[in-house]
């Protein structure tokens, strides 16, 4: 086979993984920064993806359908909202109840979905003139659906809100040190309302583009994990929206070396590697960035803390 | 000299147990710096508290500009043109100089112009003597640029009324000097500052009036000029205070503890001891005067085994403990008095009388085999209370309630205690007159003293190379990881200590 063709082929399946992964990590970033932890990305995606695969197939309408997986990532991530940020209960445990109850509902309400094998037809490549003429990158990064556009935008938007608008400040001064900025008049508890409201919505897209984009019907356990390699990717990319675009699809292209080397007829390593690799890179990445030194630099120092008004 | 400013009239404050501030009246002029003295928990931090709308007053009236004025949050404070540097600074580390500045102003825009910002701060900084690079990251700077940080918050939001509490006291000396020429230039430039400090030098150095609290009442106010330090120090704990310590030459009895080429890393894996190397004798005091973060705090941790040492030996009186445990340490007879008296020191959520047999539960007295005594450890609690004058309601309370020097004498206490009438220990003690009033600090420089009469070995850690020189034996410079100073206190000479401790001179 023509290795150009082995490429692109190779990229095109990177920026198809990647993207999912990174509209989810841009997410949980957003919602990190302002000291939040939400681990329930897992759940969040997989509810977003049921809700936007309903509402496609009922409308046949992709931006109808993004708006309510948005919409159902946002009211599941305001139950985390309400229970961490209101009720300070432990982040590490309602975020694992919110992706126990996002995979368990959608697993409960897609059951006849899956059964009758409803189908819809995957959403349509938009080819972008002139950059998709471009060997290699081109096809693979501009012939692709809305959805993807709207990955490598959020991106920018994100940086620039973080990094460029007293919004963005407030924010990442409230995930560093509440107390402080509370007594600079910041509403500590709006800031991290509306960054887990919106890093959930996102997480709820990257599962519109999962199921819109690339499965034509649902099936239980659809998100396979990706939500933990989001969790994974933010700490990666040191919680830093443009770091984590190159994060997400060197990601996304470990993902496809099970479908590369399959194409090529290469067997001298099992497949079964290859599709472990993501997850084992995703601990390996826990383990290696966890560190306390490389944490303490990049981590937002609140991050996972309950904030509580000094009388 | 012109109106008062601020005016604040019967201010009461009562917290569960305690009258933190009992009517007490205070009154500042434009232009003035005013300072704020009195003993550990007499109110000053409440008082201040209250002005800047942290802590809601019970009664009183607060006038600006003789206008009666609520304030309800610090935001409004800042409105009003009040607003004060904290002791612990209230910055974001990882954020930019300038980020942390207009944090929260209402200037700044829905999209934020950096540079123009930046600019302005730069501007600002120069006119006060505030060198700052505004673009530079907080972590990367030494605590008196924080500080200037600080000041730069309030100047930025053109407040007229500036509180400073304890400012000096993780100040170099150098520091403190450019500190003290900025809140001159502020002072001239129309700026009102109230200065909180134990320190008497300071308040005659600085202030032009000084007000006087003792145990949440109002005792005196005066003009600076027409007091001295002896006066003030009467005022504040009602006797006089003897600034001399009368000495005898040190009856040495034997080594203490032998340190040799110790190599310590921080976190970051940087070398922070290089090679120290060092002996103490029982009955002796050696005092470690250097600038903070030139590693003291590993060279104290390295000797009471809390940080490992990559290589070198620690020997406690002929036994090897390298690497050994802070139990073994403590069980050889190696007492620390750590520098950060809420997280290392103290259990906050735990009562007084708890923190202060933290390290004696499971002996008796307190402890009969499974059981704890509360009776016996509450008797023992109040007679420390009482030995070492720490104001607090109960011996019930949450230590994290008591105020910042209070905290301090409770760790003390608990320290010194458990070795009264022993010897042959080795006191390891990090700044341990820091935040503490004239009186404490007379007690714990007394009591250091007598420990080593007793025959304990006794290193300390100061900034205070007026407390270095009036209590040791042997003086200890460090500079960047090492000893480059080494000399007996009678010959010290004050210019050579401090350009040593600048790193510009070699012994
Ligand atoms: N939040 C609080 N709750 C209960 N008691 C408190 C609280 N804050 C302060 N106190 C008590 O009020 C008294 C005055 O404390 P304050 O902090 O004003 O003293 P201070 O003059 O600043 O002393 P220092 O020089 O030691 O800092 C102390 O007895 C302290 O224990
Ligand atoms: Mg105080």
């Amino acid at each position: 086979m023509d290795p150009m063709i082995i490429l692109t082929t190779m990229f095109i399946l990177m920026v198809q993984e990647g993207s999912i992964l990174l509209i989810a990590t841009l997410g949980e970033i957003f919602t990190e920064r302002s000291g939040i932890l939400n681990l329930g990305v897992e759940g969040l995606m997989c509810f977003g993806a049921l809700s936007s695969f309903i509402v496609y197939y009922l409308t046949g309408n992709w931006v109808i359908a993004t708006l309510a997986a948005a919409f159902a990532g946002l009211m599941l991530s305001l139950i985390h909202a309400f229970v961490s940020i209101t009720l300070k209960v432990n982040q590490t445990v309602s975020g694992l109840a919110i992706t126990i109850l996002g995979l368990g509902l959608s697993s409960f309400i897609g059951r006849p979905l899956a059964l009758s094998r409803v189908r819809i037809e995957p959403l349509e490549s938009i080819r972008i003139p002139v950059l998709s003429e471009i060997p290699v990158i081109g096809p693979s990064f501009f012939n692709q659906n809305p959805l993807v556009y709207f990955s490598y935008v959020m991106v920018i938007i994100l940086w620039f809100i973080l990094y460029k608008t007293s919004f963005g400040l407030n924010l990442r001064s409230v995930g560093e040190n509440p107390s402080m900025a509370d007594s600079l008049g910041i509403n500590v508890f709006l800031t991290r309302y509306i960054a887990t409201l919106v890093g959930g919505a996102l997480c709820g897209v990257s599962g519109a583009l999962l199921i819109l984009g690339y499965y034509p019907s649902w099936y239980d356990g659809i998100t396979a994990g990706r939500g933990w390699i989001a969790v994974a990717l933010v700490i990666f990319s040191s919680w830093n929206p443009l770091y984590a675009f190159f994060g997400a699809y060197f990601f996304g292209l470990v993902g496809t070396l099970n479908a590369t080397f399959q194409s090529i007829g290469f067997r001298m390593i099992p497949t079964d590697f290859f599709r472990t690799l993501p997850y084992l890179l995703t601990i390996v990445v826990l383990v290696i960035f966890s560190s306390t030194r490389f944490r303490r630099r990049k981590m937002p120092a609140s991050l996972g803390k309950p904030y509580t008004r000094e009388l | 000299m012109s109106e008062n400013l601020l005016e604040m009239v019967d201010i009461v404050k009562v917290f569960p147990g305690v009258v933190a501030n009992d009517r007490v009246n205070f009154s500042l002029k434009a232009g003035e710096i005013h300072a704020l003295l009195g003993e550990n928990g007499a109110g000053k931090t409440t008082l201040m508290n209250i002005l800047y709308g942290i802590y809601k007053m019970d009664s009183g009236v607060i006038k600006v500009d003789g206008r009666e004025v609520s304030i309800r949050s610090p935001r409004n404070a800042i409105k009003l043109g009040i607003g004060m540097v904290h002791q612990n600074f209230k910055l974001v580390p990882a954020h930019t100089i300038v980020e942390n500045v207009i944090l929260g102003s209402e200037k700044n825009g829905f999209i934020l112009d950096l540079k123009k910002s930046g600019e302005k701060i730069k501007n600002l900084a120069s006119s006060f003597g505030l060198m700052v690079d505004p673009f530079s990251e907080v972590w990367k700077l030494s605590m008196g640029e924080r500080q200037r940080v600080e000041i730069l918050k309030l100047l930025y939001r053109n407040v007229r009324i500036m509180i400073f509490d304890e400012p000096t006291a993780v100040l170099t000396p150098q520091e403190k000097k450019e500190l003290f020429s900025s809140l001159r230039e502020m002072s001239s430039k129309g700026k009102s500052i109230i200065f909180i400090t134990h320190k008497l030098d300071e308040v005659l150095e600085i202030s032009d009036r000084v007000t006087v609290l003792r145990r949440g009442k109002n005792v005196a106010t005066k003009v600076t000029k027409e007091t001295n330090k002896v006066e003030l120090a009467n005022l504040m704990i009602g006797r006089p205070v003897i600034f001399e310590y009368s000495r005898y030459p040190p009856k040495l009895s034997g080594l203490a503890l032998k340190v040799e080429n110790i190599r310590v890393l921080d976190e970051d894996g940087n070398l922070r001891l290089k090679d120290v190397s060092f002996s103490l004798n029982s009955g002796e005091i050696v005092g470690v005067a250097g600038i903070a973060g030139n590693g003291q705090r590993e060279l104290a941790e390295a000797i009471t085994g809390l940080r490992r040492v990559s290589s070198g030996k620690i020997f406690v009186k002929d036994k090897d403990l390298t690497n050994a445990s802070p139990r073994r340490f403590f069980e050889n007879g190696v007492l620390f008095i750590p520098e950060e008296r809420l997280g290392v020191g103290t259990a906050p959520n735990l009562s007084v009388a708890e923190n202060l047999v933290l390290k004696s539960y499971n002996n008796r007295p307190f402890c009969d085999s499974v059981f704890l005594n509360f009776d016996s450890i509450q008797k023992f609690a109040e007679r420390l209370v009482n030995d070492f004058e720490i104001v607090c309601p109960s011996v019930k309370v949450p230590v994290k309630l008591l105020s910042g020097g209070n905290l301090q004498k409770v760790v003390l206490a608990r320290e010194l205690s458990s070795l009264v009438g022993g010897d042959g220990r080795v006191i390891v003690a990090m700044y341990p007159t820091r935040g503490l009033d004239v009186g404490a600090t007379e007690y714990v420089r007394r009591l250091l003293l007598k420990m080593r009469d007793q025959g304990n070995a006794i290193i300390f850690f100061s900034e205070d190379l007026e407390e270095i020189l009036s209590i040791s034996d042997r003086i200890f410079v460090m500079f960047d990881g090492r000893i480059v100073g080494e000399m007996d206190s009678g010959k010290a000479d004050v210019e050579k200590i401090g350009l040593m401790m600048a790193g510009s001179a070699v012994s």
